[in-house]
């Protein structure tokens, strides 16, 4: 993954309007974010497989940007994102990582289904 | 506390993360297999949902599951376990699994390597919703046997919480002549520990007193089945 290039993430994101796809979405603390730091409130999200059609997407702000997907009846989105490649399989990822390397976010589109 | 390491018929371990096993068992794992004790490692994910992709990224949501299973084997192989089993699970999820399939599986591996040894995560104390599934998995598996014939459970604990409720560990394995071995077992898990190893191995040459205890003392507890975390299942 690279850091995002607003200009050619939004290119990308444009080429996976309108079709039927797979996608990954997921924000986290990780599983010890409580363990380490007692009391705080460790909450996420993930989901893996749903399908979509997006209408019309977007990539915004500064970096760390914001991708924004408009459904037929509803929306997608997520905040943080900093790296993002076009994999061998053709499958569009995006993900935020910390200061650290570690991932915060993640969304992915794919035409064919993520593996399990 | 019991210090000695006991001769074992075979031993079955089961976590739930490749590098579960490094850093609290595979010195103890390591010295059963130079014994001569078959060892089964039961491994349920890949550690498909591990965080650390690195700066700048060395993997993506897709690819560190394959790299993790390579890391894993390489474990494997420092720690000299040649029956490790890939569980099929993905990580953060087991906990959401059907309870009684999971209590099968690991009954089902009881069933066929008769392990006079359990080694796995003490439920309630465990921290991951993943060691505690495959914690409460392991002890509902052992507790549907008769009493004589289940085998010893050797339990990690780490929760903040676990010296304040268990006490201090029923059993401590000084595993310092394994260090070497034991570091190679860390080292193979470079996805998850390679900004730690950089401080630890040097600490652990150097003699450092905190890395050595941390790091060359592996210790578990005993099942309190007197304060079983449930009745039956």
């Amino acid at each position: 993954m690279e850091k995002v290039n607003p200009e050619h993430l939004q290119r990308l994101i444009d080429s996976f309007a309108g079709k039927e796809l797979y996608i990954h979405l997921e924000t986290t603390n990780g599983s010890y974010a409580a363990h380490f730091n007692e009391g705080f409130f460790n909450a996420g999200a993930f989901i893996r497989n749903a399908q979509i059609r997006f209408e019309l997407g977007k990539v915004v702000g500064e970096a760390p940007h914001r991708v924004g997907l408009k459904l037929p009846y509803g929306w997608v989105y997520a905040q943080g994102i900093t790296h993002y490649e076009l994999d061998e399989h053709g499958r569009l990822l995006m993900a935020g990582l910390d200061g650290e390397g570690k991932l915060a976010v993640a969304l992915q589109l794919s035409e064919t289904p993520f593996a399990y | 506390m019991a210090v000695t390491i006991e001769k074992e018929r075979s031993v079955l371990v089961v976590f739930p993360h490749p590098d579960d096993e490094a850093f609290g068992t595979s010195g103890t794992l390591s010295k059963y297999v130079d014994m001569g004790v078959p060892v089964t490692y039961a491994c349920l994910t890949l550690g498909e949902m591990g965080r650390n992709l690195g700066i700048p990224p060395f993997a993506t949501r897709e690819t560190l599951p394959e790299i993790r299973k390579k890391e894993l084997q390489a474990a494997a192989d420092a720690i000299g376990i040649n029956d490790l089993r890939m569980m099929g699970f993905r990580d953060k999820t087991v906990e959401f699994e059907d309870d009684e399939k999971m209590v099968q599986l690991i009954s089902g591996l009881i069933d066929e390597l008769d392990p006079s040894l359990v080694i796995s995560f003490y439920p309630g104390y465990s921290v991951h919703p993943d060691h505690e599934a495959t914690a409460r998995a392991v002890v509902r598996a052992v507790r549907r046997l008769p009493e004589e014939k289940r085998p010893k459970m050797y339990l990690v604990a780490f929760s903040n919480d676990t010296e304040e409720n268990l006490g201090m560990p029923d059993i401590e394995h000084d595993v310092t002549d394994m260090l070497d071995r034991k570091i190679k077992t860390l080292k193979a898990h470079s996805s998850q520990t390679a900004w730690m190893m950089r401080d630890l191995e040097p600490a652990l040459a150097a003699g450092n007193g905190e890395a050595l205890e941390r790091f060359a003392k592996e210790r578990y507890y005993y099942y309190r089945w007197q304060e079983d975390f449930e009745n039956s299942f």
